[in-house]
């Protein structure tokens, strides 16, 4: 295959950024659009040009450190997968490729397609767990049954990879799918009943906090949402929020 | 050999390490924020290590590469996490697991390690469904289990194809609460370069800030190791992009021993390799053998016909078809431990039943599957002679709740339908059970440096059974060197912190920028990845799921004149002071080339067959592995001499007071 790259350069945060154009030849429909990067960039340092820089690790969909912005999607024009499980045999030969980095104040560019996504862990340490220490004598597992369909629900919503392709999509950059899912998974599950209400009160404030939009339920998110992370998370959240709000004595 | 003390409590197997953390010295709890502790790494063992740690009150350093603690590559375990919990009643307990561990590894673990391995186990459970990680339960609200190779019990606890994610993610939680607390100060996209060592401990490490470029020093009491394993020697392995060797590979440099670098585990379903642009491959996970039977064509000719395109493997009868695994094992059948199963797809291979293009693949397939599970399901619903069409169709949604993610996996990579057709797989590299050498406290011959995960080498012998990498990163760091690195500590209450403008730091940090601008100034010819990629063929073919001694002495040789082409030849674009991915890339690849030595070496050395080492001169006639227990009941620990080449041998005798050493059928 024979294609035309556009790819977003930036030389650094806070620099000036512009599309390039990048020829390239020989791509197999077989190649990971990853791989396909990889050839370039392997064409571009032998003739001692800097390579482009992307965030990428496992290549098999479950890290969530690749990102990109392919054709105006989050993970490219494929449903359900993210950038690394791409493949190329969805593109024509000839096509020209638009290459962008996920787009989000919350998001600044540190490279290239390369961006910050610190906030999610800032969002994390706000509230995204059960204050349990370790510890030998904790309940043995099996003592608090859990309806299975709560468990599944719970695990559903924790499948979130947390790469961002929420936010990318959504037209105010909202981080709510992501949130969601974490106040989700553990307001649906016994354990994390008891702190449930703090959690969305910090979880949302950090949120705001960090310079992510609000929703406006238009459903870009789970469209493109790699792991198909549901809406109802969204709907949960707001749930868990105005009855924490309720609630809450401050 | 005052080297090689692994400091095995005293007493009866099941007493000692209750015996042990009885004795053991406490830092109480004033002091213990006196006290840091840097931790390498942000998977199961780092990232439960880093939290546990910093609950105790300890001040704590994370360091991981990505960007973010929640992506380690701990994240991409799919089949599960064993316990002796015996929720099944299936006679399972801590004994079992023991003895099925030490013998999976086919006798070359540590008895004592692998015994407390085996009792911390069903703690991991306990503590990790309190954190709120969703495991997979049945009808009744309790937790479901499945079984996993080498063993004749279900004690494996699971969350779909996606374990290892949730796992971390409950460990990365625990890691953000501290986070927030700020006990924890996380460094994320940040490497470490070196191990700092003042007056013979470890005592703070150089690290390169992969944003800015700036190379930084952290001191600490002591040093965690949680890097991971090494797999990608090989280029091509399940192991993410990024998985390095490095921060082992410093230690070792450092004075810390290394132990059995030979022992590499090549999983037996992965997804092939379908040519040179390739960069990663994709296990399909171990739990697709509890249901998957796997095949070749019985005959070459069906064999032949497949690979040119002109046969479906739908098409052959069930009579023409070898389920080589079940006719070779009847016992275990497609359950063997991954070591046999892989030599045996190589064997079929190797003989001419392969079944894709490149004559490097084998089936597994699920039909048979898909119709016992439609027709439960059948039952089930109360449909009265429901048609072969209902059958499959209930069937594949069974199938689908259990193993869906995969098999959605395997259609984007291959883009075939395995509900349809069978899956092809081949053996790939996987994991490590070599690393560096710890003492039953986890610590190196470094004092104060401490290896945890798949980084050490104690607990999986020559062979890793599945679902046991999960057990064993969180056993070390939940519960096992949170214990340990107190003895060690309890002498540094009154150290106060350890200044960073040492000469010991000096040093250590002109070393690290040294070599990185040597790196920038080479301006050589050809980029990383050909040199990594190099490395991976010569690691694959001669010290991969077969090796001999001609092939090892031959892959030494190759690797050094690699080593050497590369440090003359690399060229790396970009500048020391920024974002430079060829330059982390450099780094690492340059200490590959080193370790993929080591590696040949020391298989070199051992001329028996054990596990996942198979050495041809080391077989019955019909291929089975053959094990030298007289002259190789043994761990090798090499040290570092300035040559990897030269590294010299020790050796940790292992000794069996509890389990017979047997020869390991699983017939």
């Amino acid at each position: 295959m024979k294609l035309t790259l556009k790819i977003w350069r930036q030389a650094g945060p806070g620099k000036a950024g512009k599309m390039e154009t990048y020829p390239i030849d020989g791509i197999s429909p077989d190649m990971s659009f990853l791989e396909m990067l990889d050839v370039l960039n392997n064409k571009l340092v032998t003739e001692g040009q800097e390579p482009v820089a992307f965030d990428h690790d496992c290549r098999e969909g479950i890290c969530g450190a690749c990102s990109l912005y392919i054709n105006g999607e989050a993970h490219g024009p494929d449903r359900g997968v993210t950038t690394c499980q791409l493949h190329m045999r969805k593109f024509k030969d000839g096509d020209t490729i638009y290459i962008e980095p996920w787009r989000a104040k919350a998001f600044p560019v540190i490279k290239d397609l390369v961006v910050d996504r610190g906030a999610f862990d800032r969002i994390m340490a706000a509230g995204g767990f059960v204050s349990v220490n370790t510890s030998g004598n904790t309940l043995d597992a099996n003592s608090i049954p859990i309806p299975k369909d709560d468990a599944d629900k719970a695990f559903d919503a924790a499948t979130c990879i947390g790469c961002g392709a929420c936010v990318a999509s959504c037209k105010n950059s909202s981080a709510m799918l992501f949130v969601s899912a974490k106040v989700s998974q553990l307001a649906l599950l016994p354990q994390g009943r008891v702190e449930a209400q703090r959690r969305v009160l910090n979880m949302v404030e950090q949120m705001d906090k960090e310079g992510f939009g609000n929703c406006t339920n238009t459903g870009a998110c789970e469209v493109e949402c790699p792991k198909g992370i549901s809406l109802e998370n969204i709907a949960r959240m707001n749930r868990e929020y105005i009855k924490a709000g309720l609630l809450s004595e401050s | 050999m005052s080297k090689l003390n692994a400091r095995i409590p005293e007493g009866p197997i099941d007493k000692k390490w209750t015996n042990h953390k009885n004795n053991i010295r406490l830092v109480n709890p004033a002091n213990k924020r006196l006290i840091d502790v840097i931790v390498v790494g942000t998977g199961l063992a780092g990232g439960s290590a880093a939290a546990s740690l910093a609950e105790m009150g300890y001040n704590v350093k994370a360091f991981c590469f990505q960007d973010s603690p929640r992506r380690a590559h701990s994240i991409a375990a799919q089949g599960g996490i064993n316990a002796a919990k015996n929720y099944q009643n299936d006679g399972d307990s801590v004994y079992r697991l023991f003895y099925d561990t030490v013998k999976g590894g086919d006798y070359r673990s540590r008895e004592a390690n692998v015994y407390r391995l085996a009792e911390v186990s069903a703690n991991i459970i306990d503590q990790c469904v309190a954190q709120g990680v969703p495991f997979a339960r049945e009808y009744g609200g309790l937790l479901d289990n499945r079984s996993f190779g080498g063993v004749q019990v279900s004690r494996t606890f699971y969350a779909k194809g996606q374990t290892g994610q949730q796992l971390l993610l409950g460990a990365y939680s625990a890691m953000s609460r501290q986070i927030g607390l700020g006990r924890i100060k996380m460094y994320n996209r940040h490497e470490m370069l070196e191990l700092v060592v003042v007056n013979g401990k470890a005592r703070g490490i150089i690290a390169r800030d992969l944003v800015t470029g700036e190379i930084e020093r952290h001191s600490a009491h002591a040093v965690v190791i949680a890097s991971g394993g090494y797999g990608n020697v090989f280029f091509l392995s399940t192991n993410a992009m990024g998985s390095n060797a490095t921060a082992s590979w410093k230690v070792h440099k450092k004075g810390a021993l290394f132990a059995n670098p030979c022992f590499t585990q090549i999983h037996p379903t992965c997804i092939p390799v379908s040519g040179d642009h390739q960069s990663k491959l994709t296990l399909m996970s171990e739990s697709l053998r509890n249901d998957g039977r796997i095949w070749v064509p019985a005959k070459k000719e069906d064999a032949e016909a497949i690979r040119a395109g002109k046969l479906k493997p739908t098409q052959i009868p069930e009579e023409d078809r070898d389920y080589y695994l079940e006719r070779r094992y009847p016992a275990f059948g497609n359950l063997v431990p991954r070591d046999v199963a892989s030599r045996a797809a190589k064997e079929r291979c190797d003989a001419g039943y392969g079944v894709n293009a490149t004559g490097e693949a084998v089936y597994l397939d699920f039909a048979s599957a898909i119709e016992r599970y439609g027709r439960e399901k059948a039952n089930v619903e109360g449909i009265q002679n429901p048609s072969l069409e209902k059958i499959k169709e209930l069937g594949k949604k069974v199938v689908e709740a259990k193993y869906g993610n995969l098999f959605q996996m395997y259609e984007k990579i291959v883009d075939q339908n395995p509900y349809e057709t069978p899956m092809m797989i081949y053996p790939a590299v996987h994991y490590t059970m070599g690393g560096v050498w710890v003492d039953y406290n986890l610590m190196t011959t470094i004092p104060g440096c401490y290896a945890i995960g798949e980084a050490n080498f104690s607990d999986h012998g020559a062979n890793r059974l599945g679902a046991s990498a999960l057990m064993q990163g969180l056993a070390d760091g939940y519960f096992v060197l949170p214990y340990t690195i107190g003895d060690y500590l309890a002498d540094d209450i009154r150290t106060g912190a350890i200044p960073t403008d040492l000469p010991e730091f000096d040093e250590a940090e002109k070393a690290v920028v040294e070599q990185l601008q040597k790196f920038i100034a080479n301006k050589g010819s050809k980029p990383v990845d050909y040199f990594h990629k190099k490395l991976g063929k010569i690691m694959w073919n001669e010290v991969g799921m077969a090796r001999n001694e001609s092939g090892l002495k031959k892959a030494i040789q190759e690797i050094r004149e690699l080593r050497d082409e590369f440090h003359k030849e690399v060229m790396v674009p970009g500048e020391l002071n920024g974002f430079n991915q060829e330059l982390e890339k450099a780094w690492r690849v340059a200490d590959f080339l080193e370790l993929g030595e080591l590696m040949a070496l020391d298989a070199l050395s051992r001329t028996e067959s054990c596990g996942g080492h198979f050495r041809e001169e080391s077989q019955t006639e019909e291929g089975e592995a053959v094990r030298n227990d007289a002259e190789f009941t043994f761990v090798s620990a090499w040290e570092f001499t300035g040559d990897p080449g030269k590294a010299i041998l020790h050796k940790e005798e292992l000794v069996y007071e509890n389990i017979e050493l047997k020869t390991r059928s699983y017939k």
